[in-house]
Formats: structure tokens, C-alpha cells, sequence
């Protein structure tokens, strides 16, 4: 790294901490002026498994594509502005936050761990995600989830078309209103709306919710830092028709 | 790929920056498509003048010197007081006429020029190389004027030439600029030949400027020209069109090419990536969003 990371004191980086130890007011961290330092030298920074640095905070990200890819270590780490393609994307520990929007493929393939976004995202958000958690707070785009894979999804807005397209596992939350053709050819993800479904996609329909679905919806907008009461939403989910080929199922394919 | 920047300056300090705010936008999207690009600036004073039509000829280098041009035209155009003046690679020529007429009188005196601009408040300028060298070429940094529209281009439907550069600016004032690709262009292009309409280059974009300027000229307001566009066009986009006093935003109904918006009372701003935003004045308190897919965007100056 160079000479402009700094270690400071900061207040708490995330203001919502879970599962990674106590984080204090008094904590430092890491400062990394991406006006100054490129994208590169921070990621191989994030990836030094030998780097003792808890806490980072991101300034001046400017859009810049592929920031915060591929962590794998417990950290937390907090952006001060609005990130490009593929942030966070394969992450695999610890929490990220962007106080701004996110570009396309926010957390593309995200293992486990945490990545929250406090304003919109774009298209592809956690696309073929396996495990973790992604929060959007503001609108998630197109093809949001799509291909998901364990993943969970909280967003507080609404997700554009084709979202949870071909979801194999995990669970999707939308506060607001989802594009249409949501769900088209879903697996086994489970889908939470609490607004408008514009259109469901191919073998994608509504499903009742029973007391286990609304317990785990209610955990899942806890997680996420939200309020809504979950029995204001509706869940979709697959009709279980594409499992198989057949011939009178071949307009669907 | 492409990249695409565009920025309408609502209120008047800061016209004078927007040739180099254009400029440092422009450099951001280079990445998108490095091969060729274009420009156009609304309302620079050194370049247009309301009162005189102005053309833009594709290369500096023309068949005959400026002085030569000019008295060339001058002789077709008695009236119309023609001044010729080189500006990297582009030609302008001004002069007091309709841009009917001031085509006309070049066709005689110069055939087969390519006229890349015409109107009387925008200039286009276009070149194949970097962008950023493109930019240099034509000064764009000191350029002052009202809006302006950057593309860096990644040739797709047809080849790497400054003639196949965008913006098109087929009708006075109207420049379109495009990321993306039309599949059903050739079939727009035979409709509008029949039409009698005549097209520069073969590519696809083009389709689109002559077919949104056909609508236009017949009188159509531009939001439902380009709600029109969005039924007839198949294929993928992101467009932005900017005329003599406004700017319109479009993608494509499945949003397949990125577009991003920031609004302040000062500009409005579009880009393929927030990144080429993200150093304007005051855009820590922009509203920032992404267009959604088949709303036509249209902001007045």
C-alpha cells in the first residue's frame, strides 16, 4: 500500500454491526482515498491475510469499477460515495457498506458474508449468489437475483425485470414493487413482495404464507435493518412444472 | 460497447465550463470504446452563431484551401456571406442560408463531402483514434456553449471511420447519439429510402437519426417521435438525443445497455457509468438514478 492509508479514529464504521466482534466508537480504521490509490493496490490489501487492519472506510470510490472484490477475511469496511460494476463481487467474509448507489453486478456471486447499499443498485445485483446476505435500501434494477443460488436479498425499494430469474436457492425480500416476469423458471428460492408484481414469469406463481414463511421473512427484514410488517407481503415461488421436460409444457421453455 | 456523455447546462455560470467538464466526462467512458469518437457543442459562440447556419464537414483537410472553399461558396451564395474555418479535423462552414441551401452550393462546389452537423446552434466535430486525442484536436476543453454530447465508439454494425462516428445530426440541431445495436435497421432503411430519404453511412445509428428526423420534420414533438422509435427499432440501446433547446434519454424495454442520470438546478447529466459523473460540480447532491427501461426522458434548457 502507499503512504495515504492512514489509520485514524473513527466512530463505529457501519452502525450496524453483527457477528464480527465488538466494534467501538474508539476503533480505528483504515482510510483508503481511491483518488489517490488505485483499486488494485486496495484489493490486494483487503486480500493480505496477514494484514491485521479490522476496519477500512473507502473515500472517493468515484464509480471506479471492481472495488472490494474477493474479500475473504473478517473485515468491515464502509464506502463514502457511489461504486461502479462488480463491487464486492465473490465476496466471502465480513461486511461492506456503500453510502451510495452501486453499479451493475453488486455482489455478483457472493459466498457469504455481508454487503449493504444505502442507495439504488443496478442491473444483476447478486447475481448466481450462493450464501450471504445483500441489502439494497433504495431500488435494485433488472435481473435482480437472478440465477441465485442461497443467497438472501433484502430491498427496500423495487427490483426491475426478470428478477430471480432461474433462483435456485435462497430467499428474496422486496419492500416495494417487482418488474415484470418475476421468478421465470424459479427453482427453489423463496420470494417475498410486499408491493405490486408487475407479471410473473414461466411456472413462477403465488404460494400461501404459512406461520414458517412469515417467521422467515420477519428474520430476514430484522437482518436487514428493516420494519415492515411481514404480513403485508405475498410469497411466490415455483410450480414445480419445469422440473421435467414435457411436451405439453413446451410453449414455456 | 460505447460510451455516451451528455450535459445540459441550466444555468449560465457555468457555460463556460462545459467544454472542459464535457471533456473530463468523455475521458471516463473511453475505456467503453476507444476506437473513434464524436462530439457536439450547443450554443459555443466561436463556432455558431443563431443568426448563421453552420455546417460540419468530416477532415480539416479539404479538396480546396478555406479562403478557396469560402469564395467558392460565396460565388454559388452571393447573399450569404460564407466564412470557412478548420478546426482539427473538422471543417465549418457558416454563412447566411438555410443549411438546404448552404448543402446545396457545397454539393456543387465540393461533391461528396461529409456533412457530419448542421444547424445553427451545434457543431459536431469526429475523428477515429482515442477520444481523448479527438478532444485535444478540436480544443474542447476552452469550448463554452449550453449542452454537449460525447460518444466513444465500439464499432459493431459497420466500420472504424470518423464518418461512422457518433452523434448523427441529420436535421438542424438534432444530434442522436447511441449505445448499442439495431437487428432490424436494414428493413427501417429500405422503408425510409422509398421515403426519399438518403442516408451517409451504413450504419445502423444512422437508421435511427434519419428516422427520429423524419418524424420530426413532419412534426411530431420529440417524446413521441422516440416512443414511436422504441416500436419500430428492434435491438438494444441506450440513446440521447439533444436538439436546439433540449435533451431527451432512452433505453431500450430490457434496459440491456446502461444509462445513468444526475439532476442538479444547475445541469442535467447522462452517462453509461456513474463514473463519468462523478466529478461535476456539485454532484454530492445530485439526484442520481438509472433511466427505467422504455421512458422516454426529456429535459427542456
Amino acid at each position: 500500500m502507499t503512504a495515504v492509508v492512514q489509520s485514524t479514529a473513527v466512530a463505529d464504521p457501519t452502525g450496524t454491526v453483527r457477528g464480527t466482534g465488538p466494534v467501538t466508537a474508539t476503533s480505528t480504521a483504515t482510510v483508503v482515498d481511491l483518488a489517490a490509490t488505485s483499486v488494485r493496490e486496495l484489493n490486494a490489501a483487503l486480500h493480505d491475510q496477514a494484514d491485521p487492519t479490522r476496519n477500512w472506510i473507502i473515500t472517493h470510490p468515484a464509480g471506479r469499477h471492481n472495488i472490494a472484490v474477493g474479500i475473504d477475511r473478517d473485515v468491515t469496511l464502509r464506502v463514502d460515495g457511489h461504486v461502479g460494476y462488480f463491487f464486492a463481487g465473490m465476496h466471502q467474509k465480513g461486511e461492506v457498506t456503500v453510502h451510495g448507489n452501486a453499479g451493475q453486478g453488486l455482489a455478483e456471486n457472493i459466498m457469504s458474508g455481508r454487503v449493504h447499499v444505502t442507495g439504488d443498485a443496478s442491473q444483476s445485483a447478486a447475481a448466481t449468489g450462493h450464501g450471504g446476505l445483500v441489502v439494497v435500501e433504495g431500488n435494485a434494477s433488472a435481473r435482480c437475483g437472478i440465477s441465485m443460488k442461497g443467497v438472501d436479498i433484502v430491498v427496500g425499494g423495487n427490483v426491475g425485470h426478470m428478477s430471480a430469474f432461474m433462483a435456485q436457492a435462497g430467499r428474496m425480500v422486496v419492500c416495494g414493487d417487482a418488474g415484470e416476469n418475476l421468478g421465470d423458471s424459479v427453482y427453489e428460492a423463496r420470494l417475498y413482495v410486499r408491493g405490486q408484481v408487475a407479471s410473473l414469469g414461466s411456472d413462477c406463481v403465488e404460494k400461501p404464507m404459512r406461520q414458517e414463511h412469515l417467521a422467515e421473512l420477519a428474520e430476514l427484514l430484522v437482518s436487514a435493518g428493516r420494519d415492515e410488517d411481514p404480513a403485508d407481503f405475498r410469497r411466490y415461488g415455483s410450480a414445480r412444472t419445469l422440473y421435467h421436460f414435457h411436451s405439453d409444457n413446451a410453449d414455456a421453455y | 460497447m460505447c460510451g455516451i456523455a451528455a450535459l445540459q447546462i441550466t444555468n449560465p455560470a457555468l457555460r463556460p465550463q462545459l467544454g472542459s467538464l464535457l471533456n473530463t466526462m468523455l475521458c471516463e467512458v473511453i475505456e467503453r470504446g476507444p476506437d473513434s469518437a464524436g462530439i457536439a457543442v450547443y450554443d459555443n459562440p466561436a463556432l455558431t452563431d443563431p443568426d448563421t447556419t453552420v455546417l460540419s464537414l468530416l477532415g480539416g483537410e479539404q479538396a480546396l484551401s478555406p479562403a478557396g472553399l469560402a469564395s467558392a461558396l460565396e460565388r454559388e451564395l452571393p447573399e450569404a456571406e460564407v466564412t470557412v474555418e478548420v478546426l482539427g479535423d473538422t471543417t465549418f462552414v457558416s454563412g447566411q442560408a438555410s443549411s438546404t441551401e448552404l448543402t446545396a452550393a457545397l454539393e456543387t462546389v465540393l461533391p461528396g463531402r461529409d456533412i457530419i452537423g448542421r444547424g445553427r446552434h451545434v457543431a459536431v466535430m469526429k475523428g477515429v483514434g482515442n477520444p481523448r486525442d479527438v478532444a485535444e484536436h478540436h480544443g474542447l476543453t476552452s469550448m463554452t456553449g449550453t449542452r454537449g454530447v460525447a460518444h466513444t465508439r465500439m464499432a459493431t454494425e459497420s466500420a472504424v471511420t470518423a464518418a461512422g462516428s457518433h452523434p448523427f445530426s441529420v436535421a438542424d440541431d438534432l444530434c442522436l447519439v447511441h449505445n448499442g445495436s439495431f437487428s432490424n435497421h436494414a428493413t427501417i432503411r429500405r422503408d425510409l429510402e422509398r421515403q426519399g430519404v438518403v442516408f451517409d453511412s451504413d450504419n445502423d445509428s444512422e437508421v435511427a437519426a434519419r428516422y427520429l428526423a423524419t418524424r420530426l420534420t413532419a412534426g411530431e414533438e420529440l417524446e413521441s417521435a422516440l416512443e414511436h422509435l422504441g416500436t419500430v427499432f428492434d435491438g438494444f440501446y441506450t440513446l440521447v438525443v439533444t436538439t436546439r433547446d433540449g435533451m431527451a434519454v432512452v433505453r431500450d424495454p430490457i434496459s440491456c445497455k446502461p444509462a445513468v442520470v444526475a439532476v442538479t438546478d444547475d445541469w442535467v447529466a447522462m452517462a453509461s457509468e456513474f463514473r463519468a459523473l462523478a466529478d461535476l460540480p456539485g454532484i454530492d447532491h445530485a439526484h442520481v438514478f438509472e433511466p427505467e427501461p422504455g421512458r422516454v426522458y426529456t429535459w427542456r434548457a
